[in-house]
C-alpha cells in the first residue's frame, strides 16, 4: 500500500481538477453557443419556408389574451410562438405553427403552415420523432403521406382513415402499418388548431 | 522512455488480439445503440477516439501527481470534460449527426472502455505508450462499430452511407436497424471471430506437432 496521503492533498487534487474542468467547459460553451443558436434558428427558418410555400420572410407572433401580439424580443426556437410568412410583395400567406404531442414511442414535434382565411393546412414537416424505423418513420419519409398536408381542410377536424376510404377534404390516408403514428399527427394538428386558429387574423392587419 | 517497437506493440494489440468490442466485450452500449447506419457509427467512433486519446494523454502525463485514493474520481472528471467538449463541438458543427446520436454522445462518459484504459494502462505508463495504447484501442473500436454499422445499414436500409445499393425493388430487413438487429449482428460477428481464432490456433498447434 502506498504511503498515507493527507486529506489536504486529495482535496487539492480534486479541487484543481474540478476548477480546470469548469474553466474548459465555460470556454467551450462560450465558443460554441452562438453557432448552436444559429443552427437552431436556421433549421426553424428552413422549416417555416417549407410549410408556407412562396414565403420569403417571416415574423414571430406570440399569444396575447384571445389574440396575438408582436413580441418585444425575437422569441428563440422552441418558444411558444407562431410565425407569419410573407411573400416577396409583403402579402401574408399564412402562419407556420410549431406543435408537439404524443406519438407511438416518444413525442413528435412538427411544424405546419396554415392559411386561416381558407381554413386549410398548406404544408407539414415532422421535426423530431422516434417512431419505428421502416413503419412509423414514414410520417417523414413517405412522400404521399407528407403531400396529404399540402392542401387539407381543417374543419370539422382532421382524421386519418385507411387508404381508399377517404372521401372528404379533411381526411388523409393513414400509413398502413403505422396507424398510430398517422393518427398522432392528426391529433397534434387538431389540438394545435383548437388553440391557435381562433387567434389568427384572417384579413390584413 | 518507450521504444518504437514497444509503442508499436501497444498500438497493434487493440486492433485484433485485444479488440475492445470483439475480444474484451467493452463499450457494447454504443456498439449496439448507434450502429443502425454507417454514418452514425463513424461519428460515434470519432467522438470516442477523441475522448479516449485525449483522456489517456492527460491522465498519463499527470499520473504521478494524483493520489491513489482519488484517482478514479479524477479520471472521471477528465473524461467527462472531454465528452462535453465533443458534445458541444458536434452540436455546433454537425447538428444533424448530433440529433441522430442524441444522448449517446453524453453517455460516452459511461463507456467502460475509456475508464478501463485509464485505470489499466494510462495511469501506469508513459505518455508515448499511453497514446499508442489509446490510439490502437480507438482504431479497434472504430473498426468494430463501422463493421456493425455497415452490415446493419446494408441489410436494414439497402444503402451504405445513405447511397442506395440495390434499387427500389429491395425489401429492407427492417429488423436489422431495430435493436434486435444489433444483437443479431454482434452475436454473429463474435461467433465468426471466435471460430476463426480457434481454427487459427488449431492450425498453429497442428503445424508445431
Amino acid at each position: 500500500m502506498a504511503a498515507e496521503v493527507s486529506s489536504f492533498k486529495m482535496l487539492l487534487t480534486l479541487g484543481l481538477a474540478g476548477m480546470i474542468s469548469g474553466g474548459v467547459l465555460v470556454g467551450i460553451y462560450e465558443a460554441t453557443a452562438p453557432r448552436i443558436e444559429r443552427n437552431r434558428a436556421e433549421a426553424l427558418e428552413r422549416a417555416i419556408y417549407e410549410v408556407l410555400p412562396g414565403a420569403v420572410s417571416k415574423e414571430a407572433w406570440v399569444a396575447d389574451g384571445d389574440g396575438l401580439k408582436r413580441p418585444e424580443v425575437e422569441p428563440k426556437p422552441g418558444a411558444d410562438a407562431v410565425y407569419a410568412g410573407y411573400d416577396a410583395d409583403g402579402n401574408r400567406l399564412g402562419f407556420a405553427i410549431p406543435a408537439a404531442g404524443a406519438g407511438f414511442q416518444d413525442t413528435i414535434a412538427l411544424i405546419y403552415g396554415i392559411d386561416p382565411a381558407r381554413r386549410r393546412i398548406v404544408g407539414m414537416r415532422v421535426l423530431e420523432s422516434r417512431e419505428t424505423p421502416g413503419l412509423g418513420d414514414k410520417i417523414i419519409k413517405d412522400d404521399h403521406f407528407v403531400a396529404e398536408f399540402d392542401d387539407l381542410a381543417v374543419d370539422p377536424e382532421i382524421v386519418a382513415l385507411p387508404k381508399g376510404t377517404t372521401t372528404g377534404e379533411h381526411e388523409i390516408d393513414a400509413i398502413s402499418g403505422a396507424t398510430i403514428s398517422s393518427v398522432a399527427i392528426c391529433n397534434i394538428l387538431n389540438e394545435s388548431n383548437s388553440r391557435w386558429l381562433g387567434r389568427l387574423p384572417t384579413g390584413e392587419q | 522512455m518507450a521504444t518504437q517497437a514497444e509503442a508499436y506493440d501497444e498500438l497493434v494489440k487493440g486492433l485484433w488480439k485485444e479488440n475492445p468490442v470483439f475480444v474484451q466485450l467493452l463499450g457494447l452500449c454504443p456498439a449496439l445503440a448507434v450502429t443502425n447506419s454507417a454514418i452514425n457509427a463513424i461519428a460515434m467512433s470519432a467522438a470516442t477516439t477523441f475522448v479516449l486519446v485525449g483522456s489517456s494523454i492527460l491522465v498519463s502525463s499527470v499520473r504521478n501527481l494524483i493520489p491513489k485514493q482519488v484517482r478514479i474520481t479524477t479520471f472521471i472528471i477528465v473524461i467527462a470534460t472531454f465528452v462535453t467538449v465533443a458534445d458541444f463541438t458536434l452540436m455546433a458543427l454537425l447538428p444533424d449527426v448530433h440529433k441522430e446520436l442524441g444522448a449517446f454522445i453524453a453517455l460516452i462518459v459511461a463507456n467502460c472502455l475509456i475508464l478501463g484504459r485509464q485505470e489499466a494502462f494510462a495511469s501506469r505508463n508513459t505518455v508515448g505508450k499511453a497514446f499508442a495504447d489509446a490510439a490502437g484501442m480507438s482504431i479497434g473500436f472504430s473498426v468494430a462499430l463501422i463493421m456493425l454499422g455497415s452490415i446493419r445499414e446494408i441489410l436494414g436500409s439497402g444503402s451504405l452511407l445513405g447511397v442506395s445499393l440495390f434499387g427500389p425493388n429491395f425489401e429492407p430487413w427492417v429488423i436489422m436497424i431495430l435493436p434486435p438487429g444489433g444483437f443479431l449482428t454482434l452475436g454473429l460477428l463474435l461467433a465468426l471471430f471466435a471460430w476463426w481464432g480457434k481454427r487459427k490456433r488449431r492450425a498453429e498447434a497442428g503445424g508445431a506437432a
